[in-house]
């Protein structure tokens, strides 16, 4: 078998999984919620127009529209009747120039990976699909600045960056499907923020359409360039609210010649944060990631795993109550292993860990990898639907937020007692919720609260909204670290922000978007 | 009772692509590259601890072996003992195994090790993922006059002393019976490797690998026999092609599978 093969046989195959449920209308779960009837609705002169812009017939859908009108987390589900998939900057302009004249509602949407309800359609917005707008640029391979269109998956820019030694600054368990512009419309974070830092940074320039159809050519390759109001930040994290990007101008960081992963077990909490500092102090300039996750969670990706490679065994011969996964990224392998080795050692000699592995090629890192990139598919195959949590909190509470949460399902009884019975029988139990699971980007006091239970109900939902909220607001933290508000955290948005706050992002939007047409019914 | 001998070889990492050197006769690697233990060869040592946990009674001993410099070979070597081996062998040579001895000495090589050791089944990789070559294990069945269960699925001991091996074929699997002393080269589906454990890691660095000196007499090399000629790097295609529907995509694939079977 020659070497290609050999990495296709391990290479893991995490595919969607696919419900057979019937997904509710969003208008009919949240009756309070109105249709805006200042929105004109898509008539046939309409569709004229859009076919005298867009040529091809496969750029104007009508029909098969669910997924384009349903989340990937099956939560919302949108009544759009019209799809466009535009291929170029003049076509958003003339799209959103007619859509601004028209009150035509607009949804911008990339790889449809928001967890949030933020890339969906509520009512009838048109879906502006960026999918087809997908063709890199200019790559500069001196200054290692990326210029490419919004609809480029992720995978295929980290591929394309690869072969020219470089890589994406950003990293993110749905590389696979999600698209550079809906990262940069919902400012994504992910695995490698603890090294590379947020999109804020790493974006030199955009090209945006406002909704009265203006292009804004703002594609710059300067890293340093203080001539005004830095107003494409405006743009990262807007959720497609102010406008649609058309074109991302990123610097990329050179590839790391040598990368190590190690997995290990971890006794308690404290340990964890002890291990933070000693790894910041050990691994300092090559740490590239610090990831974080209970025991509760690598249970639920034994019982995945085990369904779709049942010969793939756990990292670690033991359970442990939480698990630390490390990655360094330099430019030394003999340096950076020697430095591995001793933060591991000394880290085994002080107690604060139990037990660990390295990997000792690049397979068994992907294979590490997995074990943490494949906690939330786990939690929806185990649960049927997932109460996700995006949560960033001073790391010295990180923890607590799983454990008052599980306390609470206990107290309402809604929860089999994880201390009587193990995951495996937990889910043929009568209680609603099937685990709540912690895990996350140590590194950047960022955790995932994932609660898996047998399906949404508002019995449940009670139980942990607005708790977790008021739970994180009383911390100081934010409701929403790196996933946005969308239409699922609107309620909550004055749990993180002051009045101030959000009227002056009200007066931001106004001043972008006074008719409102851009993505209605989110975040603000 | 089982005296077991696992020939292990540090390999390029599977992920990384070989940078064939200028002279277009070989590879060239930097300091950064990564090496590891063979992928086959680690199912070889993984299936030598499983038979042991399964079969404990049976087996008297597990040893790895490997040739080289001390320098390239601590790491395989270490971690076998930390995945639970007796005992780590070290062959030093000047030249490196795979680039600069031929095959046909490490064989030679390995021959004189089994003798030393008083190994009577070897367990080994297949083929080595750089060479690809497939041949040690026959060639040192040949040299050894020992039988040879090749591409091993499955691996169980009778009660009459032998082992049976299941084993990949083109058509589909195989059952043979082996006495011993004997030779299985292992696939890819017979396990799935164990992680070194930290803990163990630590233990096997206090642990001495043993160094085994092998000497070659000028008589018994080949060196010269074979030379290469040139390594250039496979040419990847990829075509593509828009249909209008799915009539023509069928037609296209029944097109485009007939043409294939045709030039094959």
């Amino acid at each position: 078998m020659r070497r290609a093969s050999f990495q296709r046989f391990l290479s893991s195959s995490g595919k969607r999984f696919l419900s057979q449920k019937i997904i509710p209308f969003t208008f009919e779960k949240y009756p309070n919620v109105k249709r805006n009837p200042n929105f004109k609705s898509i008539d046939s002169q309409d569709i004229a127009f859009f076919q005298s812009i867009l040529p091809s017939p496969q750029s104007i859908l009508q029909s098969d529209l669910d997924e384009f009108n349903i989340d990937w987390m099956y939560k919302f589900k949108g009544q759009s009747q019209l799809v466009l998939k535009p291929t170029s900057t003049i076509q958003v302009s003339q799209i959103l120039k007619y859509c601004n004249e028209k009150n035509l509602a607009l949804v911008p949407q990339g790889g449809n990976t928001g967890l949030v309800g933020g890339g969906v359609p509520i009512f009838d917005e048109i879906v502006l699909s960026l999918k087809n707008f997908n063709k890199i640029r200019s790559f500069d391979e001196i200054n290692g600045i990326l210029k490419c269109d919004p609809g480029i998956i992720l995978q295929d820019a980290q591929e394309f960056l690869a072969s020219k030694g470089y890589i994406f600054p950003i990293d993110l368990g749905a590389k696979g499907s999600c698209q550079i512009g809906g990262m940069v419309g919902t400012n994504a974070g992910g695995l490698r923020l603890l090294r590379y830092g947020p999109l804020h940074g790493s974006i030199l320039g955009l090209e945006v359409v406002l909704p009265d159809g203006t292009i804004i050519d703002g594609m710059h390759s300067l890293r340093k360039d203080n001539t005004g109001y830095d107003y494409k930040q405006l743009f990262i994290g807007s959720e497609g609210t102010l406008g649609v990007v058309t074109g991302i101008s990123v610097a990329t960081p050179i590839k790391s010649n040598s990368v190590q992963v190690a997995f290990m077990g971890i006794k308690d909490y404290s340990s964890a944060m002890k291990l933070y500092v000693k790894a910041k102090q050990d691994l300092g300039e090559i740490l590239s990631a610090f990831e974080f996750m209970d025991g509760q969670s690598q249970e639920f990706v034994k019982k995945y795993r085990s369904t779709t490679s049942p010969s793939i065994t756990f990292p670690l011969e033991e359970s442990y109550p939480y698990y630390i996964l490390i990655e360094t990224s330099g430019s030394n392998k003999d340096h950076d292993q020697s430095k591995m080795e001793t933060f591991l050692e000394t880290a085994m000699e002080n107690e604060l860990i139990e037990d660990g592995t390295i990997a000792q090629d690049s397979n068994e890192a992907h294979e590490l990898w997995n074990w943490r990139e494949l906690i939330p598919e786990s939690c929806q195959l185990n649960g049927g639907s997932v109460y996700k949590y995006d949560i960033s909190l001073p790391i010295r509470d990180m923890y607590s937020l799983i454990e008052e949460t599980n306390k609470r399902l206990q107290e309402q009884s809604l929860i089999a007692d994880s201390s009587s019975s193990p995951s495996s029988s937990s889910s043929s139990s009568s209680k609603p919720v099937i685990g709540a699971v912690g895990f996350g980007h140590m590194g950047d006091g960022n955790i995932h609260l994932n609660i898996a239970t047998k399906q949404y109900s508002k019995e449940v939902e009670s139980v942990l909204e607005p708790f977790v909220y008021e739970f994180v607001s009383s911390k100081n933290g934010s409701i929403s670290a790196e996933h946005g508000i969308g239409f699922q955290k609107k309620p909550y948005l004055t749990y993180g922000r002051s009045k101030e706050e959000i009227q002056l992002n009200r007066q931001i939007k106004n001043l972008f978007d006074p008719k409102g047409i851009m993505n209605p019914y989110k975040l603000l | 009772m089982l005296r077991i001998l696992v020939p292990i070889k540090r390999v390029l990492d599977p992920q990384l692509l070989p940078r064939i050197n200028a002279a277009k006769k070989g590879f060239e690697f930097s300091k950064n590259d990564k090496f590891s233990i063979n992928p086959f060869d680690d199912i070889a040592v993984e299936e030598s601890l499983l038979l042991r946990t399964k079969y404990k009674d049976l087996i008297e001993s597990i040893q790895v072996v490997a040739i080289g410099s001390m320098e390239n070979n601590k790491d395989i070597l270490r971690n076998s003992i930390a995945k639970g081996v007796d005992k780590a062998i070290l062959v030093p040579t000047k030249e490196s195994a795979g680039d600069d001895i031929s095959i046909l000495n490490e064989c030679k090589i390995l021959e004189k090790v089994i003798e030393k050791t008083n190994s009577n089944l070897v367990l080994m990789g297949k083929q080595d993922i750089d060479k690809d070559s497939g041949i040690k294990g026959g060639i040192l069945g040949g040299l050894l006059n020992w039988p040879l269960a090749s591409n091993a699925a499955k691996v169980t001991p009778s009660d009459n002393g032998k082992i049976v091996v299941e084993r990949e074929t083109d058509n589909g699997q195989s059952t043979v019976e082996m006495s011993l002393p004997g030779i299985i080269t292992t696939d890819l589906r017979l396990n799935v490797p164990r992680y070194v454990s930290l803990s163990k890691l630590m233990k096997a660095k206090k642990k001495p690998i043993d160094s085994l000196e092998v000497a070659l007499s000028d008589e018994h090399t080949d060196n010269g026999k074979i030379e290469i000629l040139q390594v250039e790097e496979a040419i990847h295609e990829r075509k593509c092609e828009k249909v209008k529907d799915v009539d023509e995509l069928l037609s296209k694939l029944s097109e485009t599978i007939s043409s294939t079977k045709a030039a094959a």
